[in-house]
């Protein structure tokens, strides 16, 4: 069966205010709105697309994290997804973690694709799509603004620094997605009543095998220094004055 | 133990990215034996000898093969790879090349991943941002772990000439997959300062309206050779191209001047600028979040403002 994974992970919502805990010991995440990444979000509703267009027959969906996950799942369903795959995981996760968990999926759902987002907005290591590449040995197309499937191959145009590059990946392969790429649609409630049926499996790391190996042990966390107060002007002569007196003119 | 870096070299085939003369600046905050850069090119000889110019720089390494005239991620990853055993730390710049290169690397190397350095504390202690710059992180990667780093440039001065390193031809023997293939760049091209490195830029909001309402900006920052940036709601509608979005999810940069116009200083646009030497503000909501860290601040119609502030210069 044609098949996409699709990475979903909770996040703290990014509209919430960040607070950094006083003993230093994290963020406060408790009582705080969570979301599906919104990169993620992008992912799913790529995935979707194609399988709407008939090169793709399922979507799958997969987070790796504690029991509370399962609501993002559930909302993945909502979207459309066809079944979700949930790997239970208290504790920090590291990407090479995560990445060893999804090459354990991919080797039994054997999918076309893996569309994962190009960051997560929580922990912005960006890694786990190029991590899971490798460690698969497939073609990576990260920061995708377009991806067409002719037979076999990807034809993927990035977002770069330079502008957009676009290559082609034979599949199956990795992408992961940035902002543009398209924009999700919105889940509809008749569809979050249909989600409860679809299929939602968990498994266990030590089931797959893996070790919640870590090698990246966070020490403190701190708010981020604060800049000085400005001043305001009140009109644009006035902001030369200032410009110049501080020798940025 | 002193530490061994090796810095992956970013390139367009003929002049060195600057982005390496910060990873080089951020590898000598370690206490470091060796530092070495690799270049990777078809014909690495000309970027090889800017690289052996910066100072604190011990060795090149010319990593030349024909696959190597893109610079592609899963072509590049199992070369670099095949250099990293003797190195104790593997460095690239956090921009777009670098973030995707890295991480490749350290999955090949199964080595743990540091993004972002924004700080060191030692060999093995790092700081470095999550949370869109919300909350900075100290990490410790465990003993004996090999280190892949991506340096956040921002964060970094480059590191002056002034060296004179030895360059020598790496000659490796690895598969290279052919499963990846370059299609085509189309890069915005402009005779504006690049973005990444200027000493000033202009940023244009969602209140610039239109690709022609953008074109006051240019003016501007032509007057003042500045490099012109945008927000993400400017470049999703269209205002400007994608390369010139700054945020957590664009550009982040470190200019001496920052001149943010029509923009509401979202979190994800103010962590692309924190690190700013002197943020201006022009804004005609006196409550918009993005005076809470501007420098000087100045409410009022950008439409009238910018032609007034071009008549004075
Ligand atoms: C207190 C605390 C401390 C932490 N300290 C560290 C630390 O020091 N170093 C560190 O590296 N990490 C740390 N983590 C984060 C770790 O748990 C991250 O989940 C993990 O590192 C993945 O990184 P990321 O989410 O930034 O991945 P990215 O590579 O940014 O994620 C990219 C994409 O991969 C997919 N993906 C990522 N994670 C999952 C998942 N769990 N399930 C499904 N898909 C996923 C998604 O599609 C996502 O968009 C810490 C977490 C906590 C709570
Ligand atoms: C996952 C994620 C990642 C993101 N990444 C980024 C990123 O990298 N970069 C980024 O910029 N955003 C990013 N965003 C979006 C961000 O949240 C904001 O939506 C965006 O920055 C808003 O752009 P803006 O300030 O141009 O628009 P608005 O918020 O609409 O602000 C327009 C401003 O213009 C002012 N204005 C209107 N007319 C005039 C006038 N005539 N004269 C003067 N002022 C006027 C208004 O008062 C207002 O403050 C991200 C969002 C998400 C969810």
């Amino acid at each position: 069966m044609k098949r996409i994974l699709v990475g979903i992970k909770r996040v703290v919502d990014y509209n919430v205010r960040i607070r950094v805990k006083a003993d230093g010991s994290g963020v406060i995440t408790d009582g705080v709105k969570m979301s599906i990444n919104p990169f993620d979000e992008i992912a799913l509703e790529e995935a979707l697309r194609i399988r709407e267009r008939g090169a793709a027959e399922e979507v799958v969906v997969v987070t790796v994290g504690p029991a509370d996950c399962q609501q993002q799942l559930r909302t993945a369903l909502a979207m459309g997804a066809d079944r979700a795959l949930h790997v239970l995981a208290d504790g920090v996760i590291e990407p090479l973690v995560t990445a060893r968990v999804l090459l354990k999926l991919v080797e039994r759902e054997q999918p076309l694709l893996v569309i994962l987002g190009k960051q997560a907005i929580d922990d912005d290591n960006g890694q786990t799509g190029q991590l899971l590449a490798a460690l698969w040995q497939r073609p990576q197309a990260t920061y995708a603004s377009k991806v067409e499937l002719h037979d076999g191959a990807a034809r993927v145009t990035r977002e770069v620094d330079a502008g957009l590059e676009t290559l082609d990946v034979d599949m199956p392969a990795v992408i992961t997605t940035d902002l543009r790429l398209n924009e999700p649609r919105y889940v509809k409630l008749p569809d979050i009543m249909k989600a409860k049926k679809k299929p939602l499996d968990t498994l266990t790391l030590s089931a797959m095998g893996v070790e919640p190996r870590v090698q990246l042990k966070p020490v403190s966390f701190q708010a981020p220094a604060n800049r000085k107060k400005g001043v305001m002007v009140k009109d644009a002569a006035e902001l030369v004055a200032a410009l110049k007196q501080r020798g940025l003119l | 133990m002193t530490a061994r870096i090796l810095i992956v070299a970013e390139h367009d085939g003929a002049k060195l990215n600057p982005s390496t003369a910060k990873c080089v600046t951020c590898a000598r905050a370690i206490d470091v034996a060796d530092i070495s850069v690799a270049v990777c090119a078809v014909d690495a000889a000309a970027v090889a000898a800017q690289a052996a110019q910066l100072a604190g720089v011990n060795h090149v390494l010319r990593v030349e093969n024909p696959a190597n005239e893109h610079a592609l991620a899963a072509v590049l990853a199992p070369q670099i790879a095949a250099l990293a055993a003797p190195y104790s730390h593997v460095f690239g710049p956090s921009t777009t090349f670098g973030k995707d290169l890295m991480a490749r690397i350290s999955g090949l190397l199964d080595a743990p991943q540091v993004s972002d350095i924004m700080a060191v504390e030692s060999a093995t202690r790092f700081q470095r941002p999550i949370y869109a710059g919300n909350a900075i992180l100290t990490v410790e990667v465990a003993a004996g772990a090999k280190v892949v780093g991506t340096v956040r440039t921002a964060s970094f001065q480059a590191a002056p000439d002034g060296g004179s390193a030895p360059i020598e031809k790496a000659s490796l023997d690895v598969a290279i997959p052919q499963h990846t293939r370059f299609v085509s760049v189309s890069a915005g091209r402009s005779d504006r300062p690049d973005l990444q490195t200027a000493a000033r830029v202009i940023s244009g909001g969602r209140a610039l309206g239109s690709a022609e309402g953008f074109k006051i900006l240019y003016a501007l920052a032509d007057k003042l050779g500045a490099a012109v940036g945008a927000s993400r709601a400017a470049v999703d509608a269209g205002y400007a191209p994608n390369e010139m979005q700054v945020g957590q999810t664009g550009k982040i940069i470190a200019p001496q001047l920052y001149v943010a116009i029509g923009i509401s200083g979202a979190i994800q646009h103010l962590t692309g600028i924190k690190d700013a030497r002197t943020i201006v503000a022009i804004n005609k909501d006196g409550e918009a979040p993005i005076f809470e860290v501007a420098d000087i601040g100045l409410v009022g119609d950008l439409f009238q403002i910018i032609p007034e502030i071009e008549r004075l210069l």
